[in-house]
């Protein structure tokens, strides 16, 4: 052509058509494919953000306990701190039947006229399994009678079970193995109905962690034991991490108890520890394959675990006491609760002090008092703090500092090592991850169990003569991952878990064959109509809403940061400091500048970054907060859950309500382990914006509620973001869309 | 002046530096600096670049470890700062992409019809796969008629402008 070729020209639809319509369409497939790419860098780095925040929760739920552990160990009797928890750490008496019968009688318990539920006869038949099903399916709840009657038939079942269940497939056609349900119901039903309900042709396996999170735990519970009553050789349940009571108190659980049973909650859930702790803890099929929750360490001995008495282990975050402990603290271990106890409630307090002294190094802070005490705690919270980046630095540490305080688990000297020895294979079990490097080291990120690699499966597998397992306990984007050489399948079954979108659920069909064959799920109709653009940018949209409201939580700390990086005060920093900055604050192992654009979207005409602008446009806000000290709140925030965890704790009566002083105490407890100061006097302005029937309680859930942090940006998203501030939202939620 | 002119040079590549890590990092499943072949174009592209596929060969040949299907961050780092400082593969304007769609909008109707552009993608240019035509398809077509409106389409899905 000539040389006045304009841009217009490049596509002059008449000369060389053809040249230009290859060309047009290069275009075009070249613009798409870099839309597409893009999408999936987004879904891969939203995952990371939900994955993240849920395991640093689990980490700072295992801290937390760490801590409450050292106070009970180390506080002098009279102690108050020590008062208000001290029921979480009290251990199951050696069996004392008749008692616990008695406790959990449910035969006084009336069923009113009105009831609409359904009505359950024992032994149970199938019809009423089924029927169970359905009543739930139609929103109906169990009344309490049936559901501790249920429960303490279950439990007499369990005990009568091996720690590990050996199953083959010789007498039936297929077993199907599901995952983690986390509560959430729309599954369970979903998999029933495309699978069908367990029954002597259709024996099933589920791989624990029934409950927490998701809004329907106890009904996931009541369906799985009702099948197992009444196909005991063809159900076969194992424990997961979260059939555990002080995980269940900061994950929802406890709370939806007590919310759906408000006068037989607390026995339920008492029956429901016994019957956590008698779960089995593995199933192998046809002595090949293992299904097991959480996964293996390098130690992890098949042997062992059939031999040890598992329902020593109420949670699996506490070894269990030496048998042999003096009779004074028989009095301090029956934890037959103050109802039946009643007027005996203070003696029962005063027994426990008798708890016996730890021996070892430990001796000299028996005297020490609280303030003493957060001086040494400093120290360890500190370097519990630095969380580094998941695996490599995780190995790396163990490589260079075998004798570093992880904030993992920590040992008792009281404990025999034999007793050690059972709860670390037991821990391992149920809180393990697979990692793509070679070896075993501790998992730091959720604070119990191991990383392990693939030749640690290799050698397991040989040395037990395995071919497979099967685990859970990590949520997958398609439900499922093989890893190891496909020697390792990990299977998750609660769909949306994340969010509506995030991912689906799966199930495992194993015939003699033992060919594992994957089905693929996702609940909620509305899911299927989104593509995948739509849905990526739903559940995207969900993940920086939380994201923002963890940054708006520490604001002080990234203006400090960002600070540093401003020496001369001028208010702007630049996109790489910020990145630096918000990285070294926030602690959550993301690509922060990746998610720079999504998160930053005003800058300055040099392409620099207002940062006092920026919290504004983050949008959050909080309460009507002028009376209250700005520090505190911003502590409130963050430590949503780990505040909630500590009320219901101290909430001894499950009540919902706790007392100003508890309260009071609370916040004292909470200040020391978070190493700040907090006066009485932002104590008390806090309470009393509370309190406002001026009674001296405070009602926990409203508490909670009024100092929640929201989102100006997406007050119309009503999403199922669990992540939301703390586990009371789980309850709120409206219903999803049905099947 | 000339010292805060080299300061902020370098700033810049460190920057430019942490955002190809940070993109190369979302693959690298193995936590080891590499990641698998495949995925080279989608961490290019996410950077805010529009490579065709013929680029990419190249790119690839480049950078690649005598075909073991595996690259490496040492190697990556480098190449891909250079196509990041040199604006190597530029995005494509909004009035190019629309005259594209219009070259190819025949009777210029302003809108696609599924076939129309199913046979353009799958037989010109450099061809999509089966999976990434119903994709585009169920990506971009209008919900009631069935068609494409590519002037929608396009304002849509715009390009980011920070990368």
């Amino acid at each position: 052509m000539g040389c006045g070729v304009t841009k217009s020209d490049q596509f002059h639809k008449h000369s060389g058509k053809a040249v230009t319509t290859i060309r047009a369409a290069v275009l075009i497939q070249r613009w798409y494919r870099q839309y597409v790419a893009r999408t999936e860098m987004r879904r891969r780095y939203t995952w990371h953000i939900f994955q993240s925040i849920e395991y640093s929760g689990e980490q700072a739920q295992i801290k937390l306990y760490n801590f409450l552990g050292y106070l009970m160990d180390n506080f002098t009797p009279s102690s108050n701190e020590r008062n208000l928890i001290s029921h979480i750490f009290r251990e199951n008496d050696i069996c004392r039947d008749a008692e616990w019968e008695r406790y959990f009688c449910y035969k006084k318990i009336e069923v009113p006229e009105i009831y609409s539920g359904p009505h359950l006869t024992f032994p149970l038949t199938v019809e009423q399994a089924v029927g169970l099903v359905e009543a739930f399916r139609n929103k109906k709840q169990l009344h309490s009678r049936y559901a501790l009657q249920l429960l303490l038939e279950t439990w007499k079942l369990l005990r009568m079970l091996p720690n590990i269940n050996r199953i083959s497939t010789c007498h039936s056609k297929e077993i199907t193995i599901c995952g983690d349900l986390h509560g959430q119901l729309e599954d369970l039903l979903l998999i029933f109905y495309k699978n069908g309900m367990p029954s002597l042709e259709k024996p099933y396996v589920f791989n624990g962690d029934f409950v927490d999170r998701g809004k329907d735990s106890i009904e996931i519970l009541l369906i799985l034991f009702a099948f197992l009553l009444v196909y005991p050789s063809d159900v076969y349940l194992n424990r997961g991490n979260h059939e555990d009571h002080i995980v269940n108190l900061r994950y929802g659980f406890t709370k939806e108890v007590l919310t759906k049973y408000k006068m037989h909650g607390k026995r339920i859930l008492k029956l429901l520890q016994k019957i956590f702790s008698w779960l089995p803890l593995a199933t192998v099929i046809d002595q090949k394959v293992l299904v097991l929750h959480g996964g293996i360490s390098d130690s992890t001995d098949l042997n062992l675990l059939a031999r040890l008495d598992r329902h020593n282990y109420i949670s699996a975050l506490r070894p269990p006491k030496k048998r042999n402990q003096s009779s004074a603290s028989t009095s301090m271990d029956s934890d037959l609760d103050e109802d039946v106890w009643g007027a005996n409630r203070i003696f029962q307090r005063r027994a426990s002090l008798t708890f016996p002294k730890p021996l070892g190094a430990r001796d000299c802070f028996h005297n020490r008092s609280l303030q003493d005490f957060s001086d040494r705690i400093k120290v360890n919270v500190e370097t519990e703090l630095e969380i580094r980046r998941r695996r490599r630095s995780a190995f790396n540490a163990v490589m260079k500092e075998p004798e570093t305080e992880t904030p993992t688990l920590s040992f008792d000297s009281v404990y025999s090592d034999n007793a050690k020895e059972e709860w670390k294979q037991i821990l391992d079990l149920l809180w393990s991850d697979p990692m793509a490097q070679e070896g075993c080291v501790p998992n730091e990120v959720r604070g119990g169990g191991c990383y392990w690699g693939p030749d640690i499966t290799e050698d397991f597998l040989n040395k037990h003569n395995l071919q497979l397992i099967i685990r859970s306990h990590e949520c997958k984007q398609d439900g499922y991952e093989f890893c190891h050489n496909r020697k390792v399948l990990t299977l998750f079954s609660a769909s949306n878990y994340y969010d509506v979108g995030s991912n689906r659920g799966a199930y495992v069909k194993l015939g003699p064959d033992l060919v594992p064959y994957v089905v693929q799920y996702q609940a909620s109709s509305m899911i299927r109509e989104l593509t995948v653009r739509q849905s990526v940018g739903r559940t995207e949209r969900s993940a920086l809403k939380v994201l923002r409201e963890q940054l708006f939580a520490h604001k002080s700390d990234l203006i400090c940061a960002f600070k540093k990086f401003d020496s001369e005060n001028t208010g702007v920093v630049s996109l790489n400091d910020w990145a630096s900055a918000v990285e070294s604050v926030m602690h959550l192992d993301l690509p922060w500048r990746m998610l720079r654009c999504q998160l930053v979207t005003r800058k300055t005409s040099e392409g620099m970054i207002d940062y006092y602008d920026w919290f504004n446009e983050l949008a959050i806000i909080g309460p009507n907060s002028d009376n209250i000290d700005q520090s505190l709140l911003e502590t409130l925030y963050r430590h949503r859950s780990t505040l909630e965890t500590i009320f219901r704790i101290v909430d001894t009566d499950n009540s919902g309500f706790i007392t100003m002083e508890d309260f009071r105490q609370t916040w004292k407890l909470l200040s020391v382990y978070l190493k700040m100061e907090i006066t009485d006097e932002a104590i008390s302005d806090l309470a009393v914006t509370i309190d406002s029937n001026q009674d001296g309680s405070i009602d926990i859930d409203e508490f909670m509620e009024a100092f929640r942090l929201t989102d100006k940006k997406s007050r119309l998203e009503r999403g199922r973001s669990m992540f939301m501030g703390t586990a009371t939202d789980l309850t709120k939620l409206e219903g999803d869309p049905n099947i | 002046m000339a010292e805060s002119n080299n300061q902020s040079a370098e700033t810049k590549l460190s920057d430019v530096h942490k955002r190809i890590k940070a993109a190369f990092e979302t693959f690298d499943n193995a936590a080891n600096n590499t990641v698998d072949v495949r995925e080279i174009g989608t961490i290019i592209y996410s950077l805010g670049c529009f490579p065709s596929q013929a680029d990419l060969h190249d790119f690839i040949a480049e950078v690649e470890e005598d075909h073991s299907g595996y690259i490496h961050l040492d190697r990556f780092l480098p190449a891909m700062t250079k196509v990041l400082l040199e604006h190597k593969f530029p995005p494509i304007p909004k009035d190019l992409l629309l005259q594209a769609f219009e070259v190819l909008d025949k009777d210029n109707k302003g809108y696609l019809e599924p076939e129309e552009l199913t046979k353009y993608m799958t037989q010109e240019g450099e061809p999509f796969t089966q999976e990434e035509m119903e994709e585009m398809l169920t990506g971009l077509a209008d919900h009631e008629r069935n068609v494409i409106y590519y002037k929608d389409v396009i304002n849509q899905l715009a390009i980011d402008p920070d990368m």
